[in-house]
């Protein structure tokens, strides 16, 4: 349906109308409405809405989709190989989902174990197996996780999908424990700026003059900085001694204190946009107060434009949370996000040894990319009487 | 436009006001006086205790006074060149830094030429090409480098190049080269291994300008100016190239104030992946060790270096556009 020749004051509902025509169901609906209509047209976007919502499910539930506890060590199986999932059996019949046992040699020269499928013992994959004892949310306590093989104990084999580390952890439950903590870095760190950037934005907008000078021109200055250096002094200053949960908001609000900048521009402008509006005029007219005017009448009309620079935000956030954990300067070991991991795969004669190790960065790249491609549609969406 | 010149370098005098300040909060960020660590490890790692030389240093930097003292100090001492003392390295701060920041411009600077050089002609192609195999192509490898951390595509050419090739990619110097006095082979020998990581660290900013390109032109494109040159019967390479291009470009060279301080961010860390002789590595180290007068220095004069290189953009933007100048504002 085109969008373009509607004429919005003709454009009244007809209430007598029993049934709406698919044309005039433009005429009626709401703003909301016509975003998702023009969203749903957005084929990139949306694949990417469904990674972004697949991906904070994994986060949510990530002890439980995980196979293993992130720090749970197979002494065993130190650089395991990605495992083969395998449905044939050996005559090559198809059979339900099964992994062979590893065995493992050691090169007498070099000392480096090579890992070969032990074709003599086949060990079913299960639903809900049970494996890694948790406690869900730290409510409910399981040891169910989605996808598993049940071993006895001492056997010679482990479920490593995408291979193991050099303590041998269990790779894919590492970037799936990393999802959390990465993922919602870059929500609450967005968070963070998005309040500083409303609040100081919507200052200098709003009454312009000295404030929006002042604030301008702090917001050039802190842009003139280069961040990473700057993030990484602040960030050295960070006590070593501090529990994680103190690290992780530490970091968050560092990274939002430079970062307020870009949401401080763009509510500014809207705001400086609609201040001329004639409906604006009309509310401050009819008497409405300054509060009511700007979050009864203003704010609606801008919503959709801050979640999708919200959206193209989030991205940065999730990288620069990475690169400082990369240089250790971020989040510390104990704690599993994608850039403690990829602090393994710094070395590259165990990138080498072990190219698994840089998946963790194929995580990064997927959520940067899925994000920046819901940003990109959002933003059209968001206008939908444009293009 | 010497007006412009002399009220834009005016604009940038708090900037750089605003600049010291946050590196001097920088050095006194970590807890406790950093002359006391200094005392402290020498003790612990059995050195003689020189106490005259710690009494120099006290009084030099007027340790034990009120801030904003220790800051006039600090920032006299800049002002003549006296970056302050590494703890860590035991020698003025000064001779570790110049050539490592000479070697990050170097570095920034050409990335710079790099993506410009890429990315108008590939944009110009992507736009007046529309949906051709050209423009899927650069728009596969805008999005490819839009997602790809400088510091993971680092990694992974590390990685291609060890494994696959044997060979190392690291460091801007061959062996030989690296404690060699300069010459015009050891720049020869910088020539031939800048490359890597000026391809690392353009990626991410070719994406972006190609798009930015793309975008613009394309606005251009179907105003009708243009209409009216090919009416006259330009040809379509004059048509595309004299006017539509040159508009195009404008908004390119304001972008150039942001892109500078992006580029020495990413090279801090890409320099530290492949053990780059720059600025990255010994700023990371410093930070790590706590040597506070070095990472200062070196987050101040990277700074100093970014704001001038706005500076100069501005300028050069001015020089483009008639309308900035005549407006004397350098806002964007």
């Amino acid at each position: 349906m085109s969008t373009e020749e509607i004429d919005l004051v003709s454009a009244a509902p007809v209430p007598e109308e029993p049934a709406l025509e698919e044309n005039d169901r433009v005429y009626v609906a709401t703003q909301w409405q016509l975003m998702w209509w023009k969203f749903r047209r957005h084929k990139l976007a949306m694949i990417s809405a469904v990674v972004v919502i697949l991906s904070y499910l994994v986060a949510i539930l990530c002890e439980f989709i995980a196979p293993y506890d992130p720090n749970t060590r197979l002494a065993a199986f130190t650089y395991a190989p990605p495992q083969r999932i395998h449905v044939r059996d050996e005559s090559g019949r198809f059979v339900a989902p099964f992994v062979y046992a590893l065995g493992r040699e050691q090169d007498p020269r070099t000392l480096r174990w090579t890992y070969k499928e032990d074709r003599t013992t086949r060990y079913p994959l299960k639903l809900f197996a049970k494996g890694d004892a948790y406690k869900l949310w730290g409510l409910w306590e399981t040891d169910r996780h989605l996808l598993g093989i049940e071993a006895p104990a001492g056997s010679k084999v482990a479920f490593s999908l995408l291979g193991r580390d050099r303590l041998g952890r269990d790779m894919i439950s590492r970037v799936i424990y990393g999802t959390r903590v990465s993922m919602s870095i870059g929500l609450v760190g967005v968070a963070l700026s998005l309040t500083l950037g409303i609040v100081l934005g919507g200052f200098s907008g709003y009454y312009g003059g000295f404030v929006d000078n002042v604030i301008q021109r702090t917001i050039e200055f802190i842009r003139s900085m280069p961040t990473i250096p700057l993030w990484m002094a602040l960030a050295a200053a960070v006590p070593p001694g501090w529990p994680p949960l103190r690290v992780y908001f530490a970091i968050t609000v560092i990274l939002s204190l430079i970062s307020w900048t870009g949401m401080a521009r763009v509510v500014r402008g809207r705001f400086l946009s609609l201040r001329e509006e004639d409906f604006v005029m009309a509310a401050r007219l009819s008497g409405s107060n300054e509060l009511r005017v700007i979050l009864r009448h203003m704010v609606p009309s801008f919503t959709s434009h801050i979640i999708a620079s919200i959206t193209l935000s989030i991205p940065g956030m999730i990288l620069s949370e990475t690169s400082l954990s990369f240089l250790g300067l971020g989040l510390r070991p104990p704690v599993v996000s994608w850039g403690v991991l990829l602090q393994e795969a710094q070395n590259v004669r165990s990138v080498a040894l072990a190219p698994w190790l840089l998946l963790p960065g194929l995580a990064v790249v997927i959520a940067i990319l899925s994000f920046n491609f819901l940003g990109d549609g959002l933003r059209d969406a968001a206008d939908p009487y444009g293009r | 436009m010497a007006k412009f010149i002399l009220r834009r370098i005016l604009m940038a005098v708090p900037t750089l006001l605003a600049v010291s300040v946050v590196a001097f909060i920088i050095i006194q960020l970590p807890p406790g006086d950093y002359l006391t660590s200094y005392i402290a490890n020498l003790r612990a790692s059995g050195d003689a205790l020189d106490q005259q030389e710690i009494e120099a240093l006290a009084d030099r930097y007027g340790l034990g006074q009120p801030m904003h003292i220790q800051y006039l100090r600090w920032m006299g001492g800049v002002l003549q060149g006296d970056f302050g003392y590494s703890m860590e390295w035991r020698v003025p701060v000064g001779d570790l830094i110049w050539e490592r920041l000479a070697l990050t411009v170097v570095l920034s600077f050409g990335t710079l030429m790099f993506t410009w050089l890429l990315a108008i002609p590939v944009g110009v192609l992507s736009a007046t090409r529309q949906y051709s195999l050209v423009d899927y192509v650069a728009t596969f490898f805008g999005f490819l480098g839009l997602g790809i951390p400088d510091f993971l595509l680092a990694l992974v050419l590390m990685w291609i190049a060890f494994a696959y090739f044997n060979q190392s990619v690291g460091g801007l110097f061959s062996p030989e080269f690296v404690d060699a006095p300069w010459g015009w082979s050891k720049v020869a020998d910088l020539v031939k291994h800048l490359w890597i990581p000026m391809l690392v660290l353009g990626t991410s900013g070719t994406a972006g300008l190609i798009r930015t390109m793309r975008a613009n032109l394309l606005d251009e494109l179907h105003k009708p100016y243009v209409t009216t040159a090919r009416a006259k019967g330009l040809t379509e390479k004059r048509v595309v190239w004299k006017y539509p291009v040159r508009v195009a470009l404008n908004p390119f060279v304001s972008t150039v104030g942001w892109t500078l301080p992006q580029l020495v961010s990413g090279s801090t860390i890409v320099s530290v992946v492949l053990s780059l002789p720059t600025t990255g590595p010994l700023l990371l180290r410093a930070l790590t060790s706590q040597d506070m007068y070095l990472a200062g220095s070196f987050v101040f004069m990277l700074s100093v270096l970014t704001v001038i290189g706005t500076l100069l953009s501005d300028i050069l933007l001015a020089w483009v556009d008639p309308r900035i100048r005549f407006e004397g504002g350098a806002s964007r």
